[in-house]
């Protein structure tokens, strides 16, 4: 009980990192998102849930700009960051992409050493003055990625050579290494095993601190024990949003309740 | 084949077994065939090649050698004077001093003293001479030069002239021949290694001939195409791959360039000629024009391989640069262009071999001209190793037979000095990833 008053307290004094209205994506004749009306809380841990094709990979990537990539992808609607519309002219989607950092379903390092690819971001975007300080930030982002104490002997060697769960951690301090505002997940879980998949959802929990976290998951016990926020996606519309602790325990919409026990997805 | 140890299904039908076992034999049979088959039309390949590389070998490595005359020559003041080099009777004294050591020689008679002098090449007496001009106090001296013989007296020392042909078809007559031997017997005939191959331009004489004006027109010419294929190959194949639009002129384009790398390479050369030579006014024969022709046909070669390796970059890797805020363009020289280097490297190599082997655009342009001096900057006339070998293949002189042969074994070994390049290039960054 006290977990739960401590989780609606947290809730309390967040305010509205990303607010999205009306959103709808194209994918060429597809029309895959439909008029998606959310808001993202600050230093608060949002998951999207729902069935395989629903939209919510898509509508993740859209707070990032990362379906900008895809020619045939079309976004309309409004999503705004700080009460900043992200799909502006006057916005160039590399500055947003260092506010808003993104972990991907599949472990991603460079092909380069570990050192590289946390210093990769900072070095594009100019954060260090020097090389102490780059080191400095990158054993930081390490730390925040949980995994300095298993790759600071060896931070010259190439960051494919880790474990699957390592390199996802490695992904994460990458992430956070450029110091975004929010950081979008992927499904950062789904090409783990169990153990990697619990070391992941601590970070998470920590990244919380200090972070605005939206995470994409096919697991809805994930999405229970990590996040404080849960929307609902099914055939790209968002069903239902809310506090997590109401999603799973009282849904209001009959869908959700379908999927929560089972029945679809 | 017992029916107790596969017993027939009920209803009289076989149970999937024996029909899997009736079958075995005859596709164990068909499989037999397949990997038969392969591996005769392998044999064939390695046949024929070594039926090439060794007809190339049998008649090439006479010209690997090259029968010389060590000679005492005296430097006759009265033919050869200080004031008047570097002038002066060279071939003359040559002449005299080797007809001293001759039996039966002559060299009153006109046309005896002719044959005798026919004994040396042609290039012995500009040996003398320059030596001579370098030093002029050797005149009245005698010194020792080692000097090439002439083609039918390397060919005669090589076996190539048969001493049992009857004496009126044979370029080398009777007498002849005693004149060698007598040289033999004294010791005064060897036969080293012909570094002239190597470092002497092309010559009427076969004996004086050589590859160095050809290797360096073909190092030229593929400088000048490798510097302009690669940066527009590259430009290009980026251009196409990350940033056109996908409509119908990237299809345009692409199906274009497509066609433009099986364009016949005479056509290449036509182009030049019309374009570079007719209308830019560049040089004729020039190695720059042969490498500019060379660079319209490997373009293409090099488009298409960057390409291909630029897509094989994993998609997870773009969207790792693009997710931390990298432009595009970091995206692609940090990290794309890195990753699909081994693959646009071999594309480029392999584009490189085949503009060396390039022969019908070069001699539309002239780099098939007869020339004696190696070209010292790519704008000077010069020869290219295919057009080389061609030219020493139209010639008549029995010499160049076995210099077409080993001209031809130099070029197949830089392309598979390329090639195997390419090869470690390619394993060499791929260990990398």
């Amino acid at each position: 009980m006290t977990n739960m008053q401590k989780i609606e307290r947290d809730i309390g004094i967040t305010d509205t990192k990303i607010s999205a209205r009306n959103v709808n994506v194209h994918y060429g004749a597809t029309h895959a998102i439909k008029d998606v009306n959310v808001d993202i809380a600050d230093k608060t841990v949002t998951a999207f849930i729902g069935p395989s094709g629903c939209g919510k990979s898509t509508f993740l990537r859209c707070m990032n700009r990362m379906n900008d990539t895809i020619d045939i992808c079309r976004v309309t609607g409004k999503i705004e960051l700080d009460g900043r519309d992200i799909n502006a002219k006057s916005v160039d989607p590399v500055q947003l992409r260092a506010q808003v950092g993104m972990v991907f379903q599949k472990p991603n390092p460079f092909p380069k050493s570990i050192y590289d690819n946390i210093a990769y971001g900072p070095r594009i975007h100019g954060l260090a003055k020097s090389k102490a300080d780059l080191d400095e930030i990158v054993e930081k982002a390490l730390r925040r990625g949980a995994i300095w104490d298993e790759v600071k002997d060896r931070l010259d060697q190439p960051g494919t050579g880790l474990s699957g769960g390592q390199q996802q951690r490695l992904c994460i301090a990458r992430a956070v290494a450029t110091e975004p505002e929010v950081l979008l997940m992927d499904e950062p879980c789904s090409a783990l095993d169990p153990i990697a998949t619990s070391q992941v959802e601590e970070l998470i929990d920590e990244l919380k601190q200090n972070y605005s976290v939206v995470i994409v998951t096919h697991s809805m016990q994930q999405a229970a024990r990590v996040s404080q926020k849960t929307a609902f996606f099914h055939l790209g519309t968002l069903v239902e949003f809310g506090d997590t602790s109401q999603i799973f325990t009282n849904p209001t919409d009959p869908r959700t309740e379908s999927y929560i026990t089972g029945r679809i997805g | 084949m017992t029916d107790t140890a596969h017993p027939s299904g009920p209803s009289g039908k076989k149970n999937t077994a024996d029909i899997v076992a009736a079958s075995l034999k005859r596709r164990r049979r068909k499989q037999a065939r397949l990997q038969w088959i392969g591996l005769g039309a392998i044999s064939i390949a390695f046949v024929m090649l070594f039926i090439l590389v060794a007809s190339l070998l049998s008649t090439g490595w006479h010209a690997f050698t090259q029968t010389h005359l060590t000679l005492d020559v005296y430097v006759d003041p009265e033919e050869i004077r200080e004031e008047k080099l570097p002038r002066g009777g060279f071939d003359d004294a040559l002449g005299a001093s080797l007809g001293a050591i001759l039996p039966d020689a002559d060299m009153e008679d006109r046309k005896t003293r002719k044959a005798v002098e026919g004994i040396l090449s042609n290039g012995a007496q500009f040996e003398l001479r320059d030596l001579v001009e370098a030093d002029p106090s050797l005149i009245g001296q005698t010194i020792t030069m080692t000097v090439p013989v002439s083609d039918p007296y390397d060919q005669l020392n090589k076996g190539l002239i048969k001493r049992d042909t009857p004496e009126e078809n044979r370029r080398v007559k009777d007498r002849e021949i005693a004149w060698f031997d007598a040289l033999k017997e004294q010791g005064a005939i060897s036969k080293p290694f012909n570094w002239a191959l190597f470092t002497n331009a092309d010559s009427r004489f076969p004996e004086l001939a050589g590859l160095k004006g050809a290797l360096v027109g073909s190092f030229w010419a593929l400088l000048t195409c490798f510097l302009v294929s690669f940066p527009l190959g590259i430009g290009a194949a980026i251009y196409l791959e990350e940033f056109a639009p996908k409509n119908k002129l990237s299809d345009f384009i692409e199906v274009n360039i497509n066609n433009l790398a099986a364009v016949p390479s005479v056509v290449f050369g036509l182009l030049a000629l019309a374009v570079f030579i007719g209308w830019f006014g560049l040089p004729r024969s020039a190695p720059f024009v042969g490498g500019l022709t060379l660079a319209l046909m490997t373009m293409p070669t090099i488009i298409i391989a960057t390409r291909a390796a630029l897509k094989a970059v994993p998609p997870s890797i773009r969207e790792a640069a693009l997710g931390i805020g990298a432009s595009k363009q970091q995206m692609i020289f940090h990290h794309v262009l890195p990753l699909a280097a081994p693959g646009i490297l071999t594309g480029t190599i392999i584009g490189l071999a085949q503009a060396l082997g390039e022969t019908a655009p070069l001699l539309l342009i002239g780099m098939n001209a007869f020339i004696t001096s190696a070209a010292s900057s790519p704008f000077e006339s010069a020869t290219a190793l295919p057009t080389q070998i061609f030219i020493w293949a139209d010639s008549p002189e029995r010499g160049f037979v076995s210099r077409t042969s080993a001209a031809i074994l130099v070029l197949l070994g830089f392309l598979v000095m390329m090639n195997a390049i390419a090869i470690y290039l390619r394993q060499k960054f791929e260990r990398k990833w």
